[in-house]
């Protein structure tokens, strides 16, 4: 029979953490495996092909498509300067030509005598993929990229916004409920990976990304303050490319909400170690949570695996919806008949004794489990 | 190149996979798949005396993402699951055992997927209320989500589409433009932008992107030229080869046939799952849209549909024998639910909730279900929020069908050239809420709400059908699997929707007009005998018991401005089919409106729900 998983966000103090580095294009990989490599190393290399531009030859020098040929001045796979006459008109007597001139620098893709327009290819765009966390190759891709690994601290957030970035860890609230404000962000801090514990206000993002923080790190942050980071209302959690000069994520959800004990226990670990972090979320198919990587110095520490994954009773879980939002404790129970919730629904059902003592009852829907490691 | 348009290539029966063994002419047992985003359904259908019922369930994760990566591995997870809950064996050495042998194995098994997302197409035509908008319905249709719509006059510059283009990485691209016959130039232009861009597929940067050509015929030679090489070129015939006609069919055949030969081969496991299936895999709305429109020529009724996901809600609709399939791909009740709140405003989700919510906490609350999409509401209140959210989710994707359901089948119809050219203007929708006779929900949030008169209500409220509709819900939403049956045996596919799948929930009268000084007087006998004769005043909701299975011949008067389709104040007399909810009387008017001011809105939404015995002990949540 399947069992019941209810996997949680990984919290991890010292786990091998793979990254793919791909190309979105066949390229050229940079490095080799068992490279060691340091989080701005260019694994791979490839150019984009250039804009593509449709000039309408025909019609801006008044000639019908299948006259065009005659009047082109440029060949086909030819380049050109940018104002190169790429077609002319005979003019009368050799004056009033029409003139068609290059937009940009670029090759001439084609020229259509059925629509009279041309494409002008600008030049390439040069692409390179970084390693963005230390460690090393553990496989190359040919022509698209490489596997690095590294044996690293590594915290799953729940949302972000913003893409990768690396930076040195700087703790900037003593406690994990302590909302992260304004006042809390120092001209020190540009070029740093800022943590806190509580809810990240929005004023604190805009003076992070004012002194050059490269990224800050909360328990939770309020919808209306992402709505003004944005500039929009998100409407479907894919992010990771928002233009907003900085990463933001969160660990824990969205409201007043304090990020985990342990995980913040475990960043404070870390404080003064170069932290990569990724706010690109994705939860549709192939779920993509943010992500803090931070590596250890030895690649020989005491390697860990996640827990199984299976909710059991021991488990450590978080309640992860309204009522008991954010709550942690220990599955008490997993009674096998469905239970009427107060809605009606019959649902599966845990037992779950808190951390203050109390027992409740849950939708097992609701509970998440808190990774705990195991050693191999 | 062949000019593949005619249907003999489309995914049919006929398929080579079909031909690798006979049906045998008695089907016993039917083994059906469904490979959604998330979760893999199986479903057992066995034939019991002369009918086929479905005999058991089983459901299990999708396995396409990493570590699994092989599609077929949930489908035995699944299918193993309805071998322990039936007590007989499917499967022997990793593969479904058919065809049938003794107690062993089963005589069909067939498939539908959303996996990876399902097929996510972009559409390009000359003109965007004409031949785009005709691409746009013919992908809709195949079960496609319209990433894009390109037109040479969506005033959108020339690099601006091609960086669209690229962007959106579509898993394939329909392009049309130009009647037959007609200048070539302008679909010319759109095929340069298209190699221009030189689009790369999403799964995998190694396969060249399908690129299905259904415009003017004079241009085929000059595409091919633009686009084979760069692209897996196909070409059928123009789906509007003249002005006046449209004709979808061998587009949405060759999209289907692209879809399980380009898009499904690359998915993970997929190639091994398309030799075990005995017909070709659909993708999962394909499959609904065909359920659809057999149910609505085999009873000539006009039917809406609705399936409301956690990320897209799809609506499909039969009016006028037009078949139409609208996704609205960001209206949603988890993935999506952040952008029902964006899209239909605060103020709109609150009228719906008969007690006073804090908007900050609203808004979080809704932020952390997008984020945490599996997660159920445990309290009424939460319930209560999650079923208004619904009602604007509902509301928005029928509007947004409207607006595209306003064109013809995918055969040969004839239209004037001015109602070509007027398409997309509101008053020519198919879609008529008053000649509607059933709809059709599913999805989580109406499938499973713990009351099926919150399923009635919700769907009441968000699509205000107008006089006499019967609502119905799918109880275990297995549409997908039936679409596939229907396709190898119909009869099965009809019998399982009427005794499994489809679950009654009544009649709705509403008649439309205002009810302010309107009412409807109700005449009539009930089964056993009881006589009704009663009048509900404007501006109510009344339930009266009807049973699954019963009937009663009502006459209903209506009164004031109020119209139940024989004109203003007219009786009619009708044969009402009853259900789990029953015979409900909706004199709330239509359009329909809520009162604007607080007081008066909860005192309007408390005696509704009260006369719907919608929730437990509502008295508790104000």
């Amino acid at each position: 029979m399947p069992q019941a998983y209810t996997p949680g966000l990984a919290v991890s103090d010292g786990v091998t953490v793979r990254k793919e580095r791909k190309l979105p294009l066949p390229g050229d990989v940079m490095v080799a495996a068992g490279d060691e490599v340091s989080s701005d190393t260019v694994v791979a290399r490839t150019e984009l092909p250039g804009n593509a531009q449709l000039i309408n030859i025909a019609g801006l020098l008044g000639v019908p498509p299948d006259e065009l040929e005659a009047r082109m001045r440029v060949r086909v796979g030819e380049e050109v300067a940018e104002n190169t006459v790429l077609a002319e008109t005979k003019g009368l007597l050799g004056l009033f030509r029409g003139q068609v001139r290059a937009p940009a620098r670029g090759t001439l893709e084609s020229v259509s005598t059925v629509t009279g327009q041309a494409i002008l290819r600008e030049p390439p765009t040069p692409l390179e993929v970084h390693a963005y966390i230390r460690g090393r190759i553990v496989e190359v891709i040919p022509r698209e990229g490489v596997v690095v690994e590294t044996h690293a601290t590594f915290v799953q957030g729940i949302f972000g916004v913003g893409g990768e970035t690396v930076g040195e860890l700087v703790f900037i609230t003593d406690e994990p409920s302590e909302p992260i404000r304004q006042a809390a962000i120092k001209p020190e801090h540009g070029g740093k990976v800022l943590v806190g514990g509580g809810r990240v206000e929005y004023g604190a993002i805009a003076r992070a990304r004012e002194v050059g923080a490269k990224a800050i790190i909360g328990g939770g942050i309020d919808d209306a303050d992402l709505r003004t980071l944005l500039g929009y209302d998100l409407g479907v959690a894919i992010t990771g490319t928002e233009p907003i000069g900085i990463t933001v994520a969160v660990t824990e959800g969205f409201g007043d909400i304090s990020m985990a004990q342990r995980t913040f226990e475990l960043l404070r670990t870390r404080v003064g170690a170069l932290a990569s972090v990724n706010g690109a979320t994705q939860i549709r198919a192939g779920v993509q949570r943010p992500e803090i990587v931070i590596p250890l110095e030895s690649h020989h520490a005491e390697r860990q695996t996640p827990a199984s994954g299976v909710l059991e009773i021991g488990a450590n879980v978080r309640v992860i919806r309204e009522p008991h939002f954010g709550s942690v404790g220990v599955v008490a129970g997993l009674p096998v008949e469905p239970r009427r919730l107060e809605t009606e629904a019959r649902v599966r059902v845990a037992s779950v004794r808190l951390s203050n003592g109390e027992t409740i009852e849950l939708p097992r829907a609701n509970i998440e489990l808190v990774e705990t490691m195991s050693r191999d | 190149m062949p000019d593949s348009s005619a249907s003999s290539d489309a995914p049919s029966l006929d398929a080579p996979a079909r031909q690798k063994r006979p049906v045998p002419e008695k089907i016993r047992s039917i083994l059906a798949t469904d490979c959604g985003s998330t979760t893999t359904k199986a479903i057992l259908i066995e034939l019991d005396g002369d009918e086929y019922r479905l005999k058991v369930r089983g459901e299990s994760p999708t396995t396409v993402e990493a570590p699994v990566e092989d599609v077929t591995a949930g489908v035995l997870n699944a299918v193993t699951e309805v071998e322990e809950l039936a007590g007989r064996r499917l499967i022997r050495d990793g593969a479904i055992i058919s065809p049938q042998t003794d107690d062993e194995g089963v005589d069909i098994y067939i498939s539908t997927s959303s996996a990876g997302g399902g097929l996510q197409m972009m559409v390009a035509g000359v003109v965007r209320n004409m031949t785009a908008e005709s691409a746009e319905r013919a992908a809709l249709g195949a079960g496609a989500i319209v990433m894009d719509v390109i037109a040479s006059n969506d005033k959108r510059l020339p690099h601006e589409r091609i960086e669209q283009i690229r962007r959106l990485r579509p898993d394939m691209i329909l392009l049309s433009g130009g009647v037959d016959g007609g200048t070539t130039t302008h679909v010319v232009e759109l095929a340069e932008l298209i190699a221009a861009a030189n689009p790369r597929p999403r799964l995998g940067i190694s396969y060249e992107l399908p690129v299905v050509y259904a415009g003017n015929k004079d241009a085929r030679d000059l595409i091919q030229k633009q686009l084979e090489g760069k692209t897996a070129l196909e070409v059928v015939d123009n789906l509007r080869p003249t002005l006046e006609r449209e004709e979808l069919m061998p587009a949405r055949l060759k999209i289907q046939d692209q879809f399980l030969h380009h898009v499904m081969s690359h998915a993970p496991g997929y190639p091994k799952l398309m030799e075990w299936t005995d017909a070709p895999i659909m993708p999962t709305p394909g499959a609904v849209g065909y359920m659809m429109q057999t149910i609505a020529s085999q009873r000539g009724i006009e039917i809406l549909g609705v399936d409301i996901g956690g990320a897209t809600t799809d609506v499909f609709s039969v009016f006028q024998g037009v078949f139409n399939r609208t996704v609205s791909a960001n209206l949603g009740m988890s993935y999506s639910v952040s952008n029902v709140l964006a899209e239909a405003g605060l103020p709109n989700i609150l009228r719906w909730i008969p007690f006073p919510v804090d908007e900050r906490d609203l808004r979080n609350r809704i932020k952390n279900k997008m984020i945490r999409p599996t997660t159920i509401p445990q309290t009424l209140k939460e319930l209560i929020i999650e079923q208004a959210i619904a009602r604007e989710a509902l509301r928005l994707a029928l509007d947004q069908h409207k607006k595209l359901a306003v064109g013809l089948r995918g055969v040969q119809q004839q239209r004037t050239i001015s109602d070509a050219f007027n398409q997309t203007s509101s008053h020519d929708t198919l879609v008529n809420l008053a000649s509607l006779d059933l709809i059709v929900g599913s999805g989580g949030v109406l499938s499973h709400a713990p009351r099926r008169q919150q399923s009635a209500l919700m769907m009441l409220d968000a699509f205000a059908p107008e006089w006499v509709t019967e609502l119905a819900v799918d109880s275990i939403f297995m549409m997908p699997q039936l679409g596939v049956l229907a396709q190898v045996n119909e009869a099965a596919a009809m019998h399982v929707f009427d005794r499994d799948c489809l679950i009654r929930l009544g009649t709705s009268i509403a008649p439309t007009g205002s009810p302010e000084k309107s009412s409807v007087r109700v005449r009539g006998t009930l089964p056993g005998g009881n006589m009704l004769d009663g009048v509900v005043p404007g501006g109510e909701l009344r339930v009266w018991q009807l049973g699954v299975g019963e009937e009663a011949q009502l006459e209903f008067v209506p009164e004031g401005t109020f119209d139940l389709g024989a004109g203003r104040g007219r009786p009619v007399s009708l044969t009402v089919t009853g259900g789990v909810v029953g015979l409900i009387v909706d004199t709330r008017g239509r359009p329909l409106h809520l009162p604007k001011d607080e007081a008066p809105r909860v005192a309007a939404l408390q005696k509704w729900y009260q006369a719907l015995d919608l929730y437990p002990s509502l008295s508790d949540q104000e």
